[in-house]
């Protein structure tokens, strides 16, 4: 039977999936390891994590060949558009986890816990002289006194950063659909470099709070929800950014075409969903 | 584009590797398929054992085999094991097999990725298994993990959280290769509203599992943390609250209900038309009547908490709310009914099966409408009545519809006729069997006994016999269903390619067994 690439392409087996579940085991048993204080906790886990980079490398080099060699039509390309699309809706539920943790302690939790509303008998009998609303590290003032970070430092500064480099990934993909390789490769690094500019910063926030303000992972519910909620943000910018540099020196190398560039767009969608996400903490978590 | 062309021919000429490699590194739907199948039966057995150590403990008041940890570890994986170990990975393992060849599709939209979603599994049932060795034991403070009890496990703690990760991980990946294949690969003239409806009520299903499982991983990551980082999710004294972890976890909790019906609800649709010879009654209504359920899966979870101290408000909120999916689901069964209502039927076991499901699911589904009533709940909850709610919906719902969907579609997979005989014999001892193994805890939970307790007081003892008595044939007859799954896949009288007479769709065009590629050539359907 004669194949052309109007045909779905169907991949023969491959090793990369079972490579994949070998190094996300690894990598989770030396987690679990370290959690419970083993002394091999620490290099499991690290052989787990170099598995799983060594496992993307393979897997995504197989697919940018493939990808290369002309073997994906308009329909598989669609494929990967939808997947990820869905992929980032997962990631936004998985956020919307944390979201409703932070506003059910903020709404409910402290205030039910101040003596309001409907359990106000956990006050009243506990911790009658409990009287500190949000921010809070609770009646047993878990973690000891602490500052907040205020919202117009460098919170309002990466506000900026990440909201430019929404415009720069942009002007990037505007010039890619033009064809102009060398300013898509410029736009691109411009928004890697804010990327890094706001992890920057934001590891600098980090070492601040800890070192000067004493806001701690372990401050109370206020700790838990900041540094959940800006950590995982934080680490999904590290992606994010990593994701960047590939497409920009896959950019480079001209893989991609003004009509063929799905890479490109995934991982621009993904940076708009991490500056979304990051609007969300703004507002949320700093400001309010 | 030849050189493509070329290596893309070569793949399709050789079919399938050999040995084990090939279930391995396969990226094939049928394969896939059977190995999720395959292992959800695995872990069926296991689940199923576990059960059984359950009803033994329970023969008889008093302390007769385990103690009451391990008791309660039995109780909480045993329910981890049948949830996210056989009932999800059954249903997309019939997924797997099903979809593309119903919708006239080559195989599924992310072949790799559908490897990588099974093999994952069998890794995180292994770490969660594993919990059993360490200093600690297995979990034992319910599947629903809530805290502060499960935060006193053992060794075993991280592991379990993990375990739950994966699995999770591995549920979204197949989840989006559902949808994006639903949505992306159907045969042209195959619109939405002319696909079968286990295509349907998988698609929504994925949404759910899509939405919900990132949720439930969020809700472990904090108990993680509260365990190990010092934080203080669920811990009243940082500001926290226990009660949060049981909002998150039920908002999971309650799609997730769903997850576990809804494709049960798609196979039904499909064997009872094929056995009355009629077609599906209100197939529209049947779509739209699933994606309401859905939808009122969101606005509910609340249900599973009367008793934890909420606002009178919030009460009356989920008490309506949950009582409203009795409509939709009313729907369902009325269209089920009205199928079969003057049709042609024959009684062969697939159709048994879908039988027996409309009736004792529904009795699933009133005691379910019974338990929505938040005041009488105030009685009702955490006793033996919840018990058998949910194993109503659960054993004679979905695990009835996949008993059903493998006798209905194994000919098409295989080749080979199941043993008719052995098929209802096996529905028969299994029917007789569950409802003396449920029914009396109806009983018992009226009458106050808890659940998860392995002893309990002398007024109990005899439905608890009777009950165990049940549960002991009923583990025992599905020692059948695997000798007649087993039979059929070595031999047996050779299939058509249309099986039943009253069969209609396109997986029935296809040779019984069907090729290697479902649709190389996309068919047109009219």
């Amino acid at each position: 039977m004669a194949h052309t690439a109007d045909h779905y392409y169907v991949p023969h087996g491959s090793h990369w999936p079972i490579i994949a579940s070998i190094a996300l085991t690894t990598g989770v048993v030396g987690a679990a390891l370290w959690f419970n204080g083993h002394a091999s906790g620490e290099m499991v886990l690290f052989i787990g994590l170099a598995l799983v980079a060594f496992m993307m490398f393979g897997w995504f080099g197989t697919v940018i060949n493939e990808s290369l060699k002309g073997m994906y039509n308009e329909q598989v390309d669609r494929s990967f558009r939808q997947g990820m699309m869905w992929f980032i809706f997962s990631e936004v539920m998985f956020f919307a986890a944390f979201f409703g943790a932070l506003f059910y302690a903020r709404e409910l939790a402290v205030p039910w816990l101040l003596g309001e509303g409907a359990k106000f008998a956990t006050h009243d009998y506990l911790w009658p002289n409990f009287s500190e609303a949000w921010p809070t590290n609770g009646p047993g003032g878990v973690g000891g006194q602490f500052e907040t970070v205020g919202a117009w430092g460098i919170p309002a500064l990466n506000t900026l950063l990440l909201l430019t480099s929404g415009v720069t990934i942009t002007l990037a993909h505007w010039a890619l659909k033009a064809g102009d390789r060398t300013k898509t490769v410029l736009w691109l690094i411009a928004t890697v470099a804010l990327g890094a500019i706001f992890l920057g910063f934001q590891a600098y926030e980090y070492i601040h709070a800890y070192h000067e303000l004493n806001l701690t992972l372990e401050s109370g519910i206020y700790g838990s929800t900041f540094f959940m909620l800006t950590g995982f943000h934080g680490f999904h910018v590290t992606i994010g950014t990593a994701m960047l540099l590939v497409i920009t020196i896959r950019a480079a190398k001209g893989h991609f075409t003004a009509d063929n560039h799905f890479a490109f767009e995934g991982v621009a969608w993904y940076w708009h969903f991490v500056d979304v996400v990051w609007l969300g903490l703004f507002i949320f978590v700093y400001v309010l | 584009m030849t050189t493509a062309t070329a290596t893309h021919d070569d793949h399709h000429d050789h079919g399938p590797a050999k040995g084990l490699m090939r279930w391995i590194t396969t990226t094939n739907h049928k394969d896939i398929g059977t190995l999720y199948l395959l292992f959800a039966l695995i872990m069926f057995f296991i689940g199923g054992a576990m059960a059984m150590v359950i009803r033994a403990e329970l023969f008889q008041p008093g302390m007769q085999i385990v103690d009451p940890q391990f008791f309660n570890s039995m109780t909480t994986v045993h329910a981890l094991l049948m949830i996210f170990g056989a009932v999800m990975p059954a249903f997309t393992g019939l997924a797997n097999w099903l979809i593309p060849m119903q919708i006239g599709a080559p195989d599924m939209a992310l072949p790799r990725m559908n490897n990588f979603s099974f093999w994952i599994l069998p890794f995180a049932f292994t770490l969660l298994l594993s919990t059993f060795f360490m200093s600690g034991g297995g979990p034992a403070g319910g599947w629903t993990l809530y805290p502060p009890l499960s935060l006193q496990m053992g060794d075993g703690f991280p592991f379990l959280i993990f375990a739950i990760h994966l699995a999770g991980i591995s549920s979204i990946m197949g989840s989006i290769n559902v949808i994006v294949t639903i949505l992306n690969m159907r045969a042209p003239g195959m619109t939405l509203m002319k696909m079968p409806l286990f295509c349907w009520t998988w698609l929504i299903t994925a949404y759910l599992l899509i939405a919900t499982m990132p949720v439930l991983a969020g809700a472990v990551t904090m108990l993680l943390t509260d365990k190990f980082a010092g934080t203080s999710f669920f811990n009243a004294a940082g500001g926290g609250d226990p009660v949060m972890f049981q909002h998150i976890f039920w908002f999971f909790g309650h799609p997730e209900v769903y997850i576990l019906i809804l494709p049960a609800f798609g196979i039904i649709s499909a064997i009872v038309p094929t056995f009355a010879r009629k077609p599906l009654f209100g197939y529209s209504s049947m779509v739209y009547a699933t994606a309401s359920i859905a939808f009122l899966s969101f606005i509910v979870w609340a249900h599973h908490m009367f008793t934890v101290g909420m606002p009178v408000t919030g009460e009356l909120f989920f008490m309506y709310a949950t009582m409203m999916i009795a409509v939709p689901t009313g729907v369902k069964v009325f269209n089920w009914v009205s199928t079969m209502w003057k049709g042609s039927m024959t009684f062969e076991t697939p159709m048994l099966f879908a039988v027996g499901f409309i009736m004792m699911f529904t009795i699933g589904g009133f005691s379910g409408l019974m338990l929505a009533i938040a005041p009488a709940d105030f009685q009702y909850h955490d006793t033996y009545f919840v018990v058998a709610h949910f194993h109503y919906v659960l054993v004679t719902g979905a695990i009835y519809s996949i008993m059903a969907a493998t006798y209905y579609w194994l000919p098409k997979w295989t080749g080979n006729m199941y043993d008719e005989r052995l098929g209802k014999i096996h529905f028969w001892i299994s029917t007789i069997s569950v409802n003396l193994l449920f029914f009396p805890q109806h009983f018992l939970g009226l009458a106050g006994m808890p659940r998860r307790i392995p002893d309990y007081s002398v007024q109990f003892a005899d439905w608890n016999m009777v009950s165990s008595i049940g549960g002991f044939i009923f583990g025992a007859s599905q020692l059948l269903f695997a000798y007649n799954v087993y039979k059929t896949v070595k031999g047996g009288k050779k299939a058509t390619d249309k099986v039943w007479e009253g069969a209609d769709g396109l997986e029935w065009t296809l040779s019984s067994p069907p090729p290697y590629h479902s649709f190389t050539e996309a068919p047109v359907v009219k």
